[in-house]
């Protein structure tokens, strides 16, 4: 007990855990440990055959972190910045290290302009989005929505209404925006026939 | 070729890209021939994690066969089946050389905290991820291995992130003989990290969540002692009651970012994103170990701020260790533990959904319907 010095008794001996529970103890000894030390040195472990990789060729100006001394020889290529969510990704990196608060609420608002520009942009081609079919909401039928989550007391079932907000809320608003627009241009119209 | 995209918070599909090309000559091409869903891809699915594009391709568990090699490639051919760790790692940086590969210096333009990882945003490098036909794989002599003959593909593929990333969780613990593991989280992270924890001779393990489903299996799977948050009114006045009011010796968040159990650190983590996410299995690990004890964190959180009890932390004298795994490094020991019956990895995959089908499930997994734990994916050109 912690008000006094003896260590609490063990339920069940090492000997009793080793009979009931296959492999129990067989990596007792730290060094059969594989990440034990931390900190290994063995440059020939890795199969690495060069002391520092050749570059890869830079196909655009590659954003990079200002804590980095040069664009590392390596890096992924997928979706480079484009549009405002471009502009506002670039400039996070171009001015604030990863330390700042900055870097990241701007890096995070820019995904937020970046989903809103894809979607606008995605009606202007043959595949427009369809939050029904890109949500995966059919799996409340398919996969048993309601007897999944009702009876079975689990404390999301509270703020997992806020995830259909978070989708659905600017479908709705910009739903409720055009239509505002649009009756205004209407009443607009009517007013210039009169 | 057929992939996964994201198309901003809570929507994803399936398009037509371009099969990656060899960037680097020391790239691999692979065809894709199962994937999985982490629980941490839902951190991006949900819009969590900086710099997620839309148009990037998810997936960083993933196993296939390779298609065409750099010309550097030595270790690998084609037609090779090859399993690829999640960390992408150039095997030479001052922290690859000792052995921490997933602190990669060389391959994460975007950022010096964390080393590459496949589509995983980027934040993590910017690599399009696995979940697709296929995916390009950089240091091809360095991160992947070829699968056994004897291991099953389901096994392969677990052990390219959560079996690893649980089995090194359980060693951050430095758990000596006899010790009390409480482990957070019984997804499939924490479920490996508990059935590890008696690896490694622990005296008792104990797994919170509250989903029962799920503390099933911690129970058949792990041998787990289990407790349901949702029962008690104060989970870590339960934990200091029944550890005789001391603590457990090590506690392992298996969690990370969308912890439930505070509604408003969840709210403000996982939903508003005005946290680096929802520390509450962080918290309550802290306050469940005993003082002296070790907090394990192998629960992915962004790279913002979140609000850790960390006065609590100093005053109790805890040590914290973390990191994200270098999954590789583990791959040895884990192959004898298979090979020996004291580990089956694939025993916790409960769905297996075609790659047409992933934007369904990425929302029964993310909703946690139809008693999922690990569901793996199916390109249509396995």
């Amino acid at each position: 007990m912690a008000y006094t010095a003896e260590k609490p008794t063990r339920a069940e001996s090492s000997e009793q855990l080793r009979a009931r529970i296959p492999g129990w103890g067989v990596d007792l000894d730290p060094k059969d440990r594989p990440s034990v030390p931390r900190e290994r040195f063995d440059p020939t472990l890795t199969g690495a055959h060069w002391d520092f990789p050749e570059r890869q060729p830079e196909t655009w100006p590659r954003e990079r972190s200002i804590e980095h001394a040069f664009l590392t020889p390596v890096f992924g290529t997928s979706c480079p910045p484009k549009g405002l969510s471009g502009v506002m990704r670039r400039y996070s990196y171009r001015r604030f290290s990863e330390g700042r608060a900055a870097h990241w609420l701007i890096l995070m608002a820019a995904d937020r302009v970046d989903s809103i520009e894809s979607h606008l942009r995605s009606f202007a081609t043959s595949r427009p989005d369809n939050p029904i079919a890109q949500t995966g909401v059919r799996s409340e039928l398919t996969y048993h929505g309601a007897s999944s989550r009702f009876g079975k007391n689990r404390v999301d079932l509270v703020h997992q209404p806020l995830d259909a907000v978070i989708v659905a809320g600017p479908w709705v608003a910009a739903g409720a925006a055009a239509y505002a627009a649009g009756k205004r241009l209407r009443a607009l119209g009517a007013r210039r026939a009169s | 070729m057929k992939a996964m995209v994201y198309r901003g918070p809570y929507k994803i599909r399936v398009e037509e890209k371009d099969v990656p090309p060899i960037e680097h000559p020391n790239d691999a091409i692979v065809r894709v021939t199962l994937a999985a869903i982490c629980g941490s891809d839902l951190h991006l699915y949900h819009g969590m994690i900086p710099d997620t594009r839309v148009g990037m391709t998810f997936g960083h568990e993933f196993i296939g066969v390779v298609e065409q090699v750099g010309p550097s490639v030595q270790n690998l051919k084609p037609g090779d089946r090859v399993m690829v760790p999640f960390n992408v790692f150039c095997g030479s940086c001052y922290f690859c050389a000792r052995g921490l590969y997933s602190n990669c210096h060389n391959v994460n333009p975007n950022a010096t905290a964390v080393g590459g990882i496949y589509g995983y945003s980027h934040t993590c490098g910017g690599y399009d991820g696995g979940q697709s036909e296929f995916v390009r794989v950089p240091f091809a002599d360095v991160g992947p291995t070829i699968i056994p003959e004897w291991m099953t593909d389901e096994d392969a593929v677990m052990l390219t992130d959560a079996c690893p990333t649980g089995y090194f969780g359980a060693q951050l613990g430095d758990i000596v003989e006899g010790d009390t593991v409480v482990v957070l989280g019984a997804g499939p992270v924490g479920l490996f990290a508990a059935k590890s924890a008696w690896l490694m001779g622990a005296g008792r393990v104990i797994v919170i969540d509250h989903l029962e489903y799920r503390l099933e299996k911690a129970r058949t799977f792990a041998h787990a002692e289990t407790y349901n948050f949702a029962e008690y009114d104060d989970i870590v006045v339960h934990m200091k009651k029944i550890t005789d009011h001391l603590g457990a010796d090590v506690a392992i968040d298996a969690v990370g970012a969308e912890a439930d159990g505070n509604l408003l650190q969840h709210v403000t983590g996982a939903k508003l994103k005005l946290q680096g996410g929802s520390p509450v299995a962080l918290n309550w690990a802290i306050d469940s170990v005993r003082k002296g004890g070790t907090v394990s964190v192998v629960g992915a959180y962004g790279p913002m701020f979140s609000a850790v009890k960390f006065g609590d932390a100093v005053n109790k004298g805890l040590t914290l260790r973390m990191n994200q795994c270098p999954v590789k490094r583990q791959w040895p020991r884990l192959f004898e533990h298979i090979r020996n019956g004291y580990l089956k990895p694939s025993d916790i995959v409960t769905h297996r959904i075609p790659l047409d089908d992933i934007a369904e499930g990425y929302y029964m997994f993310s909703a946690k319907l139809d008693g999922c734990i690990k569901p793996l994916v199916v390109p249509n050109a396995a």
